[in-house]
Order: structure tokens, then sequence, then C-alpha cells
């Protein structure tokens, strides 16, 4: 009996633990003065985490544009309402789906491939190496892809509402019908720039820094086998997506839950 | 750290595919406008109940969107619903006095929006006119009691 509550104060500990070396991990990282070698390598993750995802967020977002329009018509038609279209997927991408869709997608595309790199530096010792010639690892490893995460997440998830909308038109206004004026003019009427697309864009900074906090920290903190590295690459992808998908119900009861 | 152009060039576009993004979010898909305030003009019109009608409805004529209502408050003189329009200044000076506003609603249960009628009287109603000749939003509830009544008698 002692045992057990012994072995749960131990987990309860263990997980304090992992939270306060996160949390140490995550501000010795991003609290440095930018240097000039800094911005190159950041400017390298930029190209990796960011333009690379660039593919994958443009064809989601058109597909899921697309499908919104496809199903939004079948339903407004009902209602006689089929002008509404545009308001309704614009609304649906610029509010949830685009911050939320392209951060679930950078936790899969970008996210695992961070972990399974730092990881795989710890396990061949290149990070203690680092250490040995007197080069912070934080600094030179985790914070160009920690800053490249928090940037690329939000233009990502522009681009992604921009080619979803536009999915949405050529569903909507080439094949089925809808008159192209009222798409764009009840789009316009109804979505506010700072109510709808601020919000869904400081939706998108949060989701940035979470999901590449939570994956550069996996990687850093892993145990460095083979094994290990599969396990945190699982952890990233798991951890993070259900941390946006938490973080998205907070944010958006804080942003939109008093409009009534 | 060795400088790779392509690398640059490749992050230089994405950054500038999210700027031009976020101006196509801003101009196209919520409608910011540059320079909106300075040309348009200012409507009033009281109306007894405005039903589910919200700021930032349109106004039409016509059915042709010339301008959108900014404000919605109670009169604490009559008690009635005052409700404040923007108009394109491009029709400053042509409505007539003896212009009418009505509430009308788009489909069955779509938006309610100002419908604008122009009438025959030779003055023309200028920036901060009161447009005395309204109807009101059609209530549903109103409508089904009206004909249940009717049906009664």
């Amino acid at each position: 009996m002692i045992d057990r509550i012994a072995s749960l104060g131990r987990a309860t500990l263990d997980v304090l633990a992992a939270i306060g070396r996160a949390g140490l991990f995550l501000f010795h990282s991003i609290v440095c003065l930018p240097s000039r070698e800094g911005i190159y390598l950041w400017i390298r993750q930029m190209h990796f985490v960011g333009v690379m995802s660039m593919a994958i967020v443009v064809v989601s977002g058109l597909f899921i544009g697309m499908v919104l329009a496809l199903q939004g018509f079948t339903i407004l038609v009902g209602f006689g309402a089929d002008e509404a279209l545009g308001q309704m997927v614009a609304l649906s991408l610029v509010r949830e789906l685009a911050p939320v869709v392209a951060a679930l997608l950078f936790a899969g595309r970008a996210g695992s491939a961070l972990t399974a790199e730092i990881g795989l530096m710890k396990a061949t010792e290149q990070l203690t190496s680092m250490e040995m010639i007197g080069v912070d690892p934080l600094r030179r490893i985790v914070a160009p892809r920690l800053w490249a995460g928090f940037v690329s997440l939000p233009i990502l998830t522009v681009i992604f509402g921009v080619v979803g909308i536009w999915g949405g038109y050529l569903v909507g206004v080439k094949w089925l019908g809808v008159y192209d004026g009222s798409y764009w003019s009840n789009m316009q009427d109804s979505v506010s720039f700072v109510g709808d697309v601020l919000n869904g864009i400081i939706k998108s900074l949060v989701f940035g820094l979470v999901v590449t906090w939570i994956a550069v920290f996996q990687g850093y903190d892993l145990i460095p086998t083979s094994e290990g590295i599969s396990r945190a690459t699982t952890r990233t992808v798991v951890y993070a997506s259900l941390a946006v998908l938490g973080l998205d119900f907070i944010l958006t009861a804080l942003m939109f839950g008093d409009l009534g | 750290m060795k400088r790779n152009s392509v690398l640059e060039l490749g992050v230089g576009i994405f950054m500038l595919a999210g700027i031009l993004g976020l101006v196509f979010l801003g101009l196209r898909v919520s409608g910011l406008g540059v320079g909106m305030p300075s040309d348009t003009f200012t409507l009033n019109a009281n109306f007894s109940n405005i039903g589910g009608l919200r700021p930032d409805a349109k106004v039409t004529m016509s059915g042709v969107r010339i301008g959108k209502v900014t404000d919605i408050e109670l009169d604490q003189k009559w008690f009635d619903a005052k409700v404040v329009m923007e108009l394109d200044s491009q029709y400053d000076g042509k409505l007539s006095e003896d212009t009418t506003a009505a509430i009308l609603t788009s489909g069955l249960l779509g938006e309610q929006y100002i419908g604008l009628t122009v009438g025959g009287a030779p003055d023309t109603l200028h920036d901060g006119d009161v447009i005395r000749d309204t109807q009101q939003a059609l209530v549903l509830e109103e409508l089904i009691q009206q004909f249940v009544s009717n049906m009664a008698n």
C-alpha cells in the first residue's frame, strides 16, 4: 500500500519535473540576443520547417475549402440561403479550420522531423560534443528551430485560409453556380479583420509555439536509444495534436465565448 | 555558416506569400477598405421594431448595395430604435426627402437588411438627415398571431 502511494508520488514528481525542465529549456533557448549567424541558422530552419511544409498545407487547404463548399451548399440550399456560402466557408476556415488543421499537419510534417533530428543528435552525442567545444546547443540547435516554427506556422495558416477560400470559390461559384458577387460580398459583410482574421492568427502563433516547443523538447529530453527516438517522435505528434485541440477550445472560448 | 542564396530565396518567397495572403484576407475576405470613411454620408432612421437587424447589415436600394448600418441604439425620446446608416457619398443629395426605409429579410431565414425606396419629393436628403417613413421588421411570431386570430374570427 505504502509502495503504491510512493509510486503515485514519484509519477507526479516526474511529471512536474518534466514540465519544469521544459519551461527552463524554453526560457534558455529563446532568451538570447540575435546574432548574424543565428539569423542564417534560422533561415535554414525556416526553409525546412516552413517552405517545405507549403505543399501539404496548400493541397489540404484546397481540398478542405472545396469540401466545405460542397457540404455547405447542400445544407444551405435547403433553406434557400446558398448565398451565405461564402460567409460559411470563410468564417469556418479563418476562425477554426485554418489554424487547427495547419497546426495538426505541421505537428505531423515538421514536429516529428524536429524530434527525430535532435534525438539522433543526442543519441550520437553531437549535443555533448558541442558543449565540450563551448557551443551552447540550446542556442545553436534549439533556438533557430523554435523561432522558425513560431514564425512559419502563422504564415502557413494564412496560406491555408487563402487557398481554402479559393477552393470554396472554385466549387461554390464555378461548379455549383452560386452567384459570384454574393459569395464575396456576404463574406465581406460577415468576416471582421480584427475579430476573425487576427484572432485566427493569434491562435496559430500560440499553436506554433506549443507544437515546436513540444517537438524540440521531446527530442532534447529523450532516452538516447533507437527505441527512445521512436517513442519520442510518437509522443511529439500525440502531445502536440492534443495540445492544439485543447488549446483551441480554450482560445475559442476566450475569443468568441462572450459574443452571444 | 555558409550563405545559401537558393534557400534564402525560398524563405523570402514564403514570407512574401504570407504577407500577400494576409493582404488578401484583409481586403478581399474581410472587406477592409482604404479611406472608406471619407466618402460616405450618414442617414438616420427610426424603426418601431428592428427585429434581428445588426450593425454591418447592408443597406440596399432596388437590391443594389449602397451602404451599411453602422450603429443601432434606443432613442430615449420616442423609445424606438434609432438606426444609423452610412451610404456611399455618390448618393448624397440624390435621394428624395420622402424616401422610405424598410427592414427586409433575404430569403426565408436569411439575414436582415434595410431596403430604401425613393419617393417623388423635390427636396433631397443630406448628411445627418432622418428618414421619417419607415416600415418595421417582419416578426414571424406577430404574423402567426395575426393569422391565428383571423382564423378564429
